[in-house]
């Protein structure tokens, strides 16, 4: 390889090879986010649902004997 | 919280592999697309779109390795009735028909310079198209379901239907006479590929599968999460 | 008389009986067959050659759609009565009674639609050499159909959008039978011989045959529990 010039255009193939690392790049990329965004969703969900359950309890255990679902 | 000790121990193995998979990925990825992009040399007959086979080929092998292991824990999940298994087996399969549509993509553009076809019927790209369509179905069948556990299970006998299209797709190239070009390097006597080629192939794959581990990982702990809303969810229901 | 092959015969003849009462239905996927696969002169043109060239592979794709039709059906009647539970109960294993349903598929969908190919061969300009093995090929790939519906059918109960998800399901998996059904009247119009795949679709039909009910049964039992 004699420049940046030939490296771009990769013998020719240019027009193959970069869409090729482009995709993966992209799905490497698309894994990774869905994958976080997944995780944070759940989680936040969670956090309310507990939340909301950690709350009730406060106002429930005033007015009404043990015995809850723990 | 007793029903959550099993998945917990779980949660904390995967939570303390996740930092080694996630910093492999980071280094691998890298030096692998180095190597594949620059430190590699043309080859004498394709020149360098043999640049797509350190994508292609990885991906492939991610492709069926994943199937795999889904067969693997649907086969668990089947016999053990073991709940975290299920999981593995729902969050790996998006990442394999992922890793299945890049080989699929790859290939036609490698195929087009080097055989003048973005496609042919063949029974390799047939059987990978038919594992993509399973990895879909699965995706899909898992999904359809408002019991979660029930689309699991249904799933996992799926996987194990479909998996007899593994061998299919691996010894393709020797059954039949096909376009694909046969193995040179999963083969009994060794690869027959030169080493400058090799290692980019070797690192991508390795990079790719340290990849797959992290994301894994990620996923089955959104899926514990997400099943632990369900289980509140339920026991509020009928509190 | 074992007690399966007791259910065998009864669970045959009772769909049997049910498929006939509801003749419609019968009609209604050879209808399907038919008009589907007459859509295609229509699509590409009625040019004799071309018609010639595609006809194999016409109607069996079209067989395929037309038996993935009533698919979704297999079990569920009896699942929502509760005959299903019913037969899993039973002393004769879940695998033998879905052999039977899906032999009484076979019946009224596969055998319905092999009567009736001939007629669309001639209207989609089959090549004469093509007329036997087609029959004989249908033969042996659509009772595999039935089979592979039956993991398919018994997989999709109770999910939404049932239908639709049985053939996403199914189709991949019964690739092969179509292959190696147009395979075998290909092979025959260009004087190779069908014999070949014609002893494959055998093989696939033979494994389908002890495999396929075993898969189908685990699914039942899965749907059965959670229901």
């Amino acid at each position: 390889m004699t420049g940046a010039g030939d490296f771009w255009a990769m013998g020719g193939y240019a027009a193959f090879v970069w869409p090729a690392y482009a995709i993966t790049l992209a799905a490497l990329v698309l894994l990774l986010v869905t994958a976080l965004r997944a995780q944070r969703q759940a989680e936040r969900a969670l956090a309310m649902l507990e939340g909301a359950r950690g709350r009730r309890h406060a106002r429930a255990s005033s007015d009404k004997p043990a015995g809850d679902l723990a | 919280m007793h029903r959550y000790a099993n998945p917990a121990r779980f949660l904390r193995i995967v939570t303390a592999v996740l930092p080694w998979s996630a910093g492999a990925s980071a280094v691998l990825l890298p030096v692998g697309f180095y190597l594949a992009l620059l430190g590699s040399p043309p080859d004498y007959q394709q020149g360098d779109t043999v640049r797509i086979m350190y994508v292609h080929v990885p991906a492939a092998w991610m492709a069926m390795s994943i199937y795999s292991l889904m067969a693997a824990s649907s086969a668990v999940a089947l016999v053990w009735r073991h709940p975290v298994a299920e999981l593995v087996t729902k969050a790996a399969a998006p990442i394999g028909a992922v890793f299945t549509a890049v080989c699929l993509i790859t290939g036609s553009l490698w195929g087009e310079p080097m055989w003048g076809t973005w496609w042919v019927w063949d029974a390799r790209l047939t059987s990978v198209l038919v594992l993509e369509f399973l990895y879909l179905g699965y995706i899909a069948l898992v999904n359809a379901f408002d019991d979660a556990t029930r689309g699991a299970r249904a799933g996992a006998v799926l996987v194990l239907v479909g998996f007899v299209n593994v061998p299919i797709i691996k010894f393709s190239v020797d059954w039949w006479n096909t376009l694909h070009q046969p193995a040179s390097i999963m083969r009994l006597g060794g690869p027959t590929i030169d080493i400058h080629m090799l290692a980019p192939l070797l690192v991508m794959a390795l990079g790719f599968t340290s990849f797959f581990v992290t994301v894994l990982i990620l996923r089955v702990r959104a899926e514990l999460t997400l099943r632990k809303l369900r289980v509140l969810r339920l026991a509020q229901a009928t509190a | 008389m074992t007690a399966a092959s007791l259910a065998f015969r009864a669970v045959l003849a009772r769909d049997l009986r049910l498929g006939l009462r509801h003749g419609s239905d019968i009609a209604m996927v050879v209808s399907f067959f038919v008009l589907a696969a007459v859509l295609f002169p229509f699509g590409v043109g009625p040019e004799a050659n071309l018609l010639t060239r595609i006809s194999a592979g016409v109607v069996w794709v079209t067989a395929l759609l037309a038996a993935m039709l009533s698919l979704d059906r297999l079990f569920q009647a009896d699942y929502e009565d509760g005959s299903l539970d019913q037969l899993a109960l039973s002393p004769a294993p879940l695998a033998v009674i879905v052999l039977a349903k899906a032999a009484a598929h076979w019946l009224t969908t596969g055998l319905p639609l092999i009567v009736v190919a001939p007629a669309l061969g001639l209207m989609l300009r089959l090549d004469p050499a093509g007329f036997v093995p087609l029959v004989l090929a249908m033969l042996i790939g659509t009772p595999s159909l039935s089979l592979f519906g039956a993991i398919g059918a018994a997989l999709t109960l109770g999910a939404r959008r049932g239908g639709a998800l049985v053939a996403l399901l199914v189709l991949p998996l019964v690739l092969p039978v179509l292959i190696f059904g147009v395979g075998a009247v290909e092979a025959a119009v260009t004087g190779l011989g069908p014999r070949p795949h014609l002893l494959i679709l055998g093989a696939l039909l033979a494994a389908a045959l002890p495999l396929a009910p075993l898969a189908a049964a685990v699914a039942l039992r899965q749907a059965l529990e959670s229901a």
